[in-house]
């Protein structure tokens, strides 16, 4: 391989992407419109989820617990019920998601603990408002029997949401490794197509360029966007959604660039495949759905059958959001992480060989 | 004489799918010769170029070019030999400094050297001025040029130009194959294909290629002489009527009108100027019939109606 040839490729390369804005535009509009999108859209805390109260007790317990559910802003309080069947009409009417039925001996229920002493009715058909049932059952409900043993109520539910069940803090550093999915992987298979569509390799390949200068310094560029990429959602996300960075910022570089090298890869990999830059278009985001299913980023990996699972094990973005993660938010280090670290490593090296095998000098 | 041929193939064929687009090739190319391919589009012409340079392996047959087996040593070749593709393959984005400073690299040219060779070319193609103009808005003539500078830039020793002038005016035409014998006076052997007739003419020698095959080769002038046929020019008040009367007898090969002439290209055994005469009297028309001279065009359309190969070709190969 020829330093001279390959750097010759890097700045050729670099003097066209300065010359392609839409590209160029790309770059920083990808990442900072995904990430407000993903920061302010996608946000799984839920709160005032429309309720109805029947308090059938009517005790001053009842009410005080009825008055703390509601401080909680997981729900506002809209109907105040007296006939079960009232419940019934709203929730079908879907004018409320959640209703709170106390039944009249609500205190008993209390007092002896047998019998759960309040039911919570959920409009199951929407997941979201399920998941808010789940976190107003987890409410504890034992502190009413000894009110000399609560903690004052606004304290204890504030501790209850706490600020790290805020949904940016957990969506943005994945975040980091959605939007390097989508752009190293598409740019790069765009990038290689685009030299096959124009007929410039026609040309390319009677000169004494090698598969590999061909295919390094077309990729070498982009890794310094990826790593531009990079610095942009974590500097956003620090500032907009205060997103705390507790390991080393120097590790979180080294897993990006390794993650970086995984999704340029299977971007060469993919312009192998692809005759025109249209299909290298649809060949990323055939790749880039199952990252975003199965990585963990929208939904748990340990929700997931185990053969989900297994595919998640081979996608590179499931090893980099655990390292993000773990990085970032949990402040491991890369010694803790080894394994997602070999596991980019692998994935890289097995794709990437078989790529240029595929970049072949021959038209045929 | 070994030492003097740039380029040998023997039973050269390349089939894709179904089509057998290259049969059963035979070609030699000597040093410093500027070698034509011409034939009609599909006739074969870029993918016998493709397979000379490596780019495409042969179906059958043996390829060497400069004392080099090609496509198993085609590494090799690509330092000596320069491509010049049919469509324009430089980088439109680039600027024309910027294209050819990025093949100097490529070719590994020292970087002293790329100077002085860069500036002499753009010197020499008229391109001085266009240097910092991004090569997508040259003009097709300007395209032309640029796209040459950069297939000597390395100074091959062997140049192919895949139709090289299907997008440029006449007059760049012209210039550009003034260029193509200035190489070739430097020693460069050039084959180039193309499907205009005047520039086959130049040529020093010829290949004609029709589905794939190769129906002629030789010297333009020895082609035009081992031509089979006569060729007589017929003069007459309505040229159209002379050529329906002609179109279906046997041994007429070809008729042409050429403004109020009709051209008839003729069997030698049993048609002369008396018994053409003489049947378009039968129909009739007056005419005067004289003797034409042949041209490549004659060889071309008598080549490709049916193979013929003359003899002067076999005692060359």
């Amino acid at each position: 391989m020829s330093l001279r040839r390959l750097f010759s490729i890097v700045l050729k390369e670099l003097r066209q992407l300065r010359r392609d804005r839409l590209t160029f535009a790309m770059i920083v509009g990808i990442p900072t419109m995904q990430l407000l999108l993903f920061g302010f859209a996608i946000n799984l805390d839920i709160r005032h989820l429309d309720a109805a109260v029947l308090d059938q007790a009517n005790t001053a317990r009842s009410r005080e617990l009825v008055a703390e559910l509601a401080a909680s802003q997981v729900i506002t309080l809209r109907y105040q019920l007296s006939a079960p069947q009232q419940l019934d009409d709203l929730m079908r009417e879907g004018r409320a998601g959640v209703g709170i039925v106390i039944p009249a001996d609500f205190d008993n229920r209390l007092e002896r603990g047998d019998r759960p002493p309040l039911q919570l009715v959920v409009d199951g058909s929407d997941q979201v408002v399920q998941q808010a049932a789940r976190q107003l059952a987890a409410y504890p409900l034992a502190r009413l029997r000894d009110p000399a043993a609560a903690v004052p109520a606004g304290v204890e539910i504030v501790n209850f949401y706490n600020p790290e069940r805020r949904a940016p803090v957990n969506t943005v550093p994945g975040l980091v490794g959605v939007i390097l999915t989508m752009t190293m992987v598409m740019f790069t298979a765009m990038a290689l197509v685009r030299e096959r569509e124009r007929g410039n390799l026609e040309m390319l390949i009677a000169t004494p360029v090698s598969p590999w200068e061909l295919t390094v310094g077309k990729v070498l560029p982009f890794t310094l966007i990826g790593l531009v990429q990079v610095s942009l959602v974590l500097v956003l996300g620090q500032l907009i959604f205060a997103v705390p960075i507790r390991g080393s910022l120097l590790e979180i570089y080294a897993a990006a660039l390794l993650f970086i090298l995984a999704s340029l890869s299977l971007g060469v990999f993919l312009s192998t495949l692809a005759r025109s830059q249209f299909q290298a278009m649809q060949l990323a985001f055939f790749t880039f759905l199952p990252q975003i299913l199965l990585s963990g980023f929208m939904f748990p990996y340990a929700g997931m059958p185990r053969a989900a699972q297994w595919l998640a094990e081979i996608l590179p973005m499931t090893h980099f959001l655990r390292l993000i993660r773990g990085i970032a938010l949990r402040g491991a280090n890369l010694a803790d992480l080894w394994q997602e670290m070999a596991a980019l490593a692998a994935f890289s090296v097995v794709v990437l060989g078989i790529a240029v095998t595929r970049v072949s000098k021959r038209l045929d | 004489m070994a030492a003097e041929i740039a380029i040998q193939a023997r039973g050269l064929s390349r089939r894709f799918g179904n089509l057998l687009a290259v049969d059963n090739v035979d070609l030699t190319v000597g040093r410093a010769q500027v070698y034509g391919f011409l034939g009609p589009n599909g006739s074969g012409k870029s993918t016998t170029i493709r397979m000379l340079c490596g780019l495409l392996s042969p179906s059958a047959g043996a390829i060497e070019v400069l004392g080099l087996q090609v496509p198993q040593q085609a590494e090799q070749l690509k330092r000596r030999i320069g491509y010049m593709t049919q469509k324009f393959s430089l980088y439109e984005d680039l600027s024309v400094q910027e294209n050819l400073e990025f093949l100097a690299a490529v070719h590994d040219l020292p970087r002293a050297r790329a100077r002085t060779r860069i500036a002499g070319l753009l010197q020499r193609y008229w391109l001085t001025e266009r240097r910092n103009q991004l090569a997508g808005t040259l003009s097709g003539g300007q395209k032309q040029r640029l796209a040459l500078a950069g297939a000597v830039l390395h100074e091959p020793e062997l140049l192919f130009l895949d139709e090289p002038t299907s997008a440029v005016d006449p007059q760049s035409r012209r210039e550009f194959w003034d260029s193509l014998f200035q190489l070739a006076d430097a020693g460069t052997t050039i084959l180039v294909s193309t499907h205009y007739m005047d520039e086959a003419e130049r040529c020093h020698r010829l290949a004609i290629l029709d589905q794939g095959r190769l129906v002629a080769d030789g010297a333009p002038r020895e082609l035009c002489a081992a031509l089979p046929y006569a060729v007589w020019l017929v003069d007459c008040a309505a040229p159209r009527r002379a050529q329906q009367a002609l179109q279906d007898q046997p041994g007429i090969v070809a008729l042409a009108q050429i403004g109020a002439e009709l051209r008839v290209l003729a069997a030698r055994e049993g048609w002369d100027a008396a018994s053409l005469q003489h049947r378009l009297g039968d129909c009739g028309i007056a005419a005067t019939v004289r003797r034409g001279e042949a041209n490549l065009e004659d060889v071309f359309v008598a080549a490709t109606q049916k193979p013929v190969r003359p003899a002067a070709t076999g005692a060359a190969a």
